[in-house]
């Protein structure tokens, strides 16, 4: 597998939320703003490229009987010290984060990936996959955020200056002041809707895009005999 | 490879195998946790110290507070741990912790009062309430937990700690009264159990072993 259909599947056509559907239980939980989802996508990635890097490296010494303990418990320990470093190096980080971070054990994406790409793939590939499947979450998460906090408070990366530092303060906007807000969006029924919309919206530029690519060639070959002609 | 192959067909490999990945995360987890400890108490002592501030006015105390401490158990029988504010030796007010029930289950208070009674600041440490209605109790949400400030249980007299709602003298918000009405009444309380202990609470000979 090369770089770029790793690429391209943990982007869009193997996306952990919008087509494998895996790690709902963060995506309903965190979603309430675009800055969470961010946090929590960030968070997710690092613990998905090094659990990946780590499982490919010992896949020859792991006997298929006993794959799924050792890969749980390896990412436990990751989860685990991941946790304890940024709360005692980065502490204002751990703040934001400190959340989101035990919740990542039990996003079964990270499990998902061990048994299904780095258990029997290289360790440059599977840390690759770990990264751009980790991105895809980021950006599936972000979104939902956004839409979320958008119509549920009419601002957008409200406190983002707070996880990624006071530079990105400019993040920051109220789109709609004196917003009353709309409080279901923030609630998990919100989370729900936009994550159905997505989705069907999802389908559909997929549908369209095999639809274009299989028109594609036909199109190709008039032109060619339009030529020839 | 091939007799890794094989021995990893073997019966005994496998609980071998998941022994040993036990027992090095375990080691693994027992050196994270020895190498962050001392940081991460260090960072949730400045925490701490950073809340206790919070809630006195700039320049109020000299000294310590997380080191000038009284123990005390509230009428539930639950310890509360009491920081108190000096100035130059002299006492100055206590900072402590109190709780009530709100929406979504128990609201954390920080309190800090002056040795007359009188209310320095409140602020909330922790809550459940649902996140844009109830969470304008928090302090970088609304101004609204600023009413408390310079209250005390004989201004406004007691009956009038309760919501508008309730014929009290604090603001309800729209939508949501469940959760002011716990904050009051955990401040209430607070004030409450600070009068009825407020002998030990001041006592300077308490001081466990750091009096300036």
């Amino acid at each position: 597998m090369n770089t770029r259909d790793i690429m391209k599947d943990g982007l869009w056509n193997q996306n952990i939320v919008f087509s494998q559907l895996l790690g709902m239980c963060p995506t309903m939980a965190v979603t309430t703003s675009g800055t969470n989802g961010l946090g929590m996508g960030l968070a997710t990635t690092a613990v998905l490229i090094c659990s990946n890097a780590i499982i490919s490296s010992l896949r020859d010494f792991v006997s298929p009987q006993v794959r799924i303990p050792v890969f749980i418990v390896l990412i436990a320990t990751l989860v685990t010290v991941v946790d304890m470093s940024l709360n005692a190096w980065m502490h204002d980080l751990y703040r934001v984060l400190g959340l989101y971070i035990a919740l990542i054990v039990v996003n079964c994406a990270v499990l998902g990936r061990a048994e299904s790409f780095a258990s029997r793939s290289p360790v440059v590939a599977s840390a690759l996959d770990g990264l751009f499947m980790g991105l895809g979450f980021t950006a599936a998460l972000t979104l939902i955020g956004l839409i979320r906090e958008l119509i549920g408070s009419g601002t957008l990366f409200s406190q983002a200056s707070l996880l990624l530092g006071a530079k990105f303060a400019f993040l920051e906007t109220t789109v709609l002041p004196n917003y009353g807000g709309v409080l279901l969006m923030i609630l998990p029924p919100g989370g729900f809707l936009v994550l159905g919309l997505l989705l069907a919206t999802k389908r559909r530029l997929d549908r369209y895009a095999a639809r274009n690519s299989a028109a594609a060639p036909a199109a190709i070959e008039t032109a060619a005999a339009g030529c020839h002609l | 490879m091939s007799t890794l192959a094989a021995w990893r067909d073997r019966l005994s490999y496998q609980p071998l195998s998941l022994g040993i990945v036990a027992l090095s995360t375990c080691a693994i987890l027992v050196i994270a946790n020895q190498m962050t400890r001392p940081k991460v108490i260090e960072a949730e002592q400045r925490d701490l110290q950073a809340t206790l501030t919070e809630v006195l006015p700039a320049g109020f105390a000299d000294n310590d507070l997380l080191k000038d401490k009284v123990n005390l158990t509230d009428p539930a029988g639950l310890p509360v741990t009491i920081y108190r504010a000096r100035k130059a030796g002299t006492m100055q007010g206590a900072v402590f912790q109190t709780s009530a029930r709100g929406y979504g289950g128990e609201i954390l208070v920080l309190i800090g009062i002056d040795t007359d009674g009188k209310l320095l600041g409140a602020r909330v440490i922790k809550h459940h309430e649902t996140p844009g209605l109830g969470d304008k109790i928090e302090a970088s949400k609304s101004k609204w937990i600023h009413d408390f400030e310079g209250k005390s249980l004989e201004s406004p007299p007691a009956e009038k700690w309760a919501v508008k709602k309730d014929g009290g003298v604090f603001d309800q918000f729209a939508g949501a009264t469940i959760t002011p009405r716990g904050v009051v009444k955990a401040i209430k309380q607070g004030l409450m159990f600070y009068a009825a202990h407020r002998a030990e609470i001041l006592a300077p000979d308490t001081t466990q072993g750091n009096a300036p």
